[in-house]
């Protein structure tokens, strides 16, 4: 198993949410658990996989994610079993999709 | 069947929301809770935040139940220690809160072998909490619809319910037929033939045998329907219940136990055409069943 | 110790215990203190497969005891390989004749019967969940197998070595399969050894017919979570 974490800065904040659960832990799957966040000016990401040995590509991946997102206030619980870059994308957004975003004011 | 939306296809949790009624659904010890496996690590095997149990309360038509679902994709519904302790203390609550079901969804392989020994005794834990249940007055009822079936110490605690409810799409047994087959040889038992292993688990057999109480279609609508209607329905058990119970089991053996197939049991139960069940749909084999002269009970 | 054996360490020659294939069963006599006490004992042996028959035989001698006699105390005898793993066994709904059974001995209990379990040779997977593990407290010889299923076969279904599961069958209390884990861990009360009629009487002296299995693991340190996981839910 590896444990991997990353805090990454955004600036999207958001209103109070129960927390979201997307996919499951099956082979080839994850489960993403998006709950409110400790930190206002960034995100949490913490990952714990049964692939050990790809923290480059799943820095990449949440790197890119939070580019697209920009999430503040937020953190994000993820369970992997093996999911491809592809999949877990695919559940990230999945799991932000229903998350409530504060109407930004013109800046 | 139009707008039919499949039980099969949804996780624990969808099934749970649909199921009740909308919204009145509140979860125990959810994921956020993150009450997880103590022991999935050493395997090298991620933890799931809910132990692959969802369970809480919720309405019914306006009555409080409690409810538990088995999500199957999760070690295939295995039951560990946290995840047996989760449907251990729905079982007392339920004995402190008189709800007027519990259901039970279940989808699993049994005791969780990454678990062995936790599992193996919070199964039994679980019978015995089940039975607790009953005696109470408080029916529990098992639905059973997921891809995973309903297998092992599982298959027990179902037949341990006050009421089972299948869809023709779902298995209730004992051992798997890939158990059986890596044990005994694919002659004994070969776990590729899916018409062979419907026969003799499916959810068709088990109800024109009598060891399901209702057959659905893979519907969440008539899920919902059915366990509504068994709302308040308890069975106590007690000594003639059982006698009468051994009676049953015993003709069945004498019956049937030479039996090889179950077109031959079918046969003996008295359906005509017994190649024509694997094409039925539940509403004829409802009819068919409702019209059997010999009751398999 | 074979069944013979174990009859007579506990009875003596104070019993009528007999075998029908791997069934055993009869009735047996304790003294306590001036009067005497007759029990009921069913079981298997041969380290039984659980078919339907099997099931279904045990489960007739207890109903015949809860009918004819009201609360004598049921000794369960456990020696079994697990439930018996054939098709026309499936076929004809053997979860349903097992659970019956524990069904039975549930219901022994709950008709005032104080029903034990003893696992004097193996125990393994389903065979022992509806008798054994039922009954108002199991307990086992300082010899006995329990697992809950043979490596090859859990390698096999799990995908995990075979070399994995040993070392850690070696020292993980939740793989191993000797007695003293399931003691550790609630699953046995505790172990038989010495003057095994006096722990049969102490046995069936034991007031208690409420599943503390959980309590039991907490204390004893062999299931940590369980009990915490249970009373979180109850105090939901």
């Amino acid at each position: 198993m590896e444990r991997l974490d990353f805090v990454l800065a955004g600036h999207r904040p958001v209103q109070a949410f129960e927390a979201i659960l997307v996919g499951v832990v099956g082979s080839g799957n994850l489960e993403v658990l998006v709950e409110p966040g400790d930190h206002p000016a960034s995100c949490t990401f913490l990952i714990n996989t049964s692939a050990v040995g790809f923290g480059a590509i799943w820095e990449a991946v949440v790197k890119g994610f939070q580019a697209r997102h920009q999430l503040c206030g937020v953190s994000v619980s993820i369970n992997d079993m093996g999911a491809t870059p592809a999949v877990v994308s695919l559940r990230l957004d999945q799991a932000i999709a229903s998350v409530p975003f504060l109407k930004a004011p013109a800046s | 069947m139009i707008n039919a939306l499949s039980y099969a296809e949804l996780n624990a949790r969808q099934r749970v929301e649909h199921l009740l009624d909308p919204g009145s659904f509140t979860e125990i010890l959810g994921p956020s809770a993150r009450v997880v496996s103590p022991h999935l690590a050493l395997l090298g095997v991620p933890y799931a935040f809910d132990d692959g149990v969802v369970i809480g309360t919720g309405l019914m038509h306006d009555q409080p139940v409690l409810i538990a679902a088995q999500e199957g994709r999760f070690m295939g519904g295995g039951v560990g220690e946290v995840h047996g302790a989760k449907l251990v203390g729905l079982m007392r609550l339920a004995l402190k809160v008189r709800p007027m079901a519990v259901f039970v969804l279940a989808e699993s392989g049994g005791v969780r072998l990454h678990e062995a020994n936790a599992g193996l005794i919070a199964v039994s834990e679980v019978m015995r909490a089940v039975l607790d249940v009953r005696a109470a007055g408080i029916p529990v009822v098992m639905l059973i619809g997921g891809a995973n079936g309903c297998f092992g110490g599982m298959g027990l605690i179902a037949r341990c319910a006050d009421h089972v409810v299948m869809s023709d799409q779902a298995r209730m047994s004992m051992s798997g037929p890939e158990v059986i087959e890596s044990s005994r040889g694919v002659e004994e038992f070969d776990s590729r033939d899916r018409a062979l292993v419907w026969r003799t688990t499916g959810g068709k057999h088990r109800f024109l045998m009598g060891d399901c109480d209702l057959l659905v279609e893979d519907d969440m609508g008539a899920f919902r329907q059915v366990a509504a209607s068994l709302l308040g329905c308890s069975q106590k058990l007690n000594l003639q219940g059982l006698l009468d119970e051994q009676r049953v089991l015993t003709e069945r053996l004498e019956n049937t136990g030479q039996c090889n197939d179950a077109g031959e049991i079918w046969r003996r139960l008295g359906v005509e055409h017994p190649e024509r069940v694997a094409d039925m749909d539940v509403e004829q084999l409802q009819a068919l069943k409702a019209s059997q002269i010999l009751g398999a009970s | 110790m074979n069944w013979k054996e174990l009859v007579i360490a506990l009875f003596g020659e104070a019993h009528t215990i007999t075998r029908t294939g791997d069934v055993i069963s009869g009735d047996a006599h304790l003294q306590v203190a001036e009067a005497e006490l007759t029990i009921a004992v069913v079981g298997t042996t041969d380290h039984a497969e659980i078919g339907v028959e099997t099931a279904l035989a045990q489960a007739r001698l207890v109903l015949d005891t809860v009918s004819r006699y009201p609360g004598r105390p049921i000794v369960l005898l456990v020696d079994t390989q697990g439930q018996r793993l054939r098709r026309r066994d499936e076929l004809l709904g053997l979860n349903r004749y097992m659970a019956h059974l524990g069904c039975c001995v549930d219901l022994a209990r709950r008709n005032g019967h104080r029903i034990i379990g003893l696992v004097y040779d193996q125990a393994l997977s389903g065979g022992f969940i509806t008798s054994g593990l039922m009954a108002d407290a199991c307990y086992a010889l300082p010899e006995a197998e329990i697992r809950v299923m043979r490596l090859p076969a859990m390698s096999r279904v799990t995908k995990i070595s075979e070399d994995l599961l040993r070392s850690l069958s070696e020292t993980n209390p939740v793989f191993a399969p000797g007695v003293a884990n399931y003691v550790a861990m609630g699953g046995i009360q505790s172990l038989w050894s010495g003057d095994l009629k006096q722990c049969l009487l102490d046995a069936l002296a034991d007031p208690n017919t409420s599943d503390i299995r959980t309590r039991l693991g907490a204390d004893r340190g062999g299931r940590a979570l369980a009990e915490r996981v249970v009373h979180q839910v109850i105090e939901a």
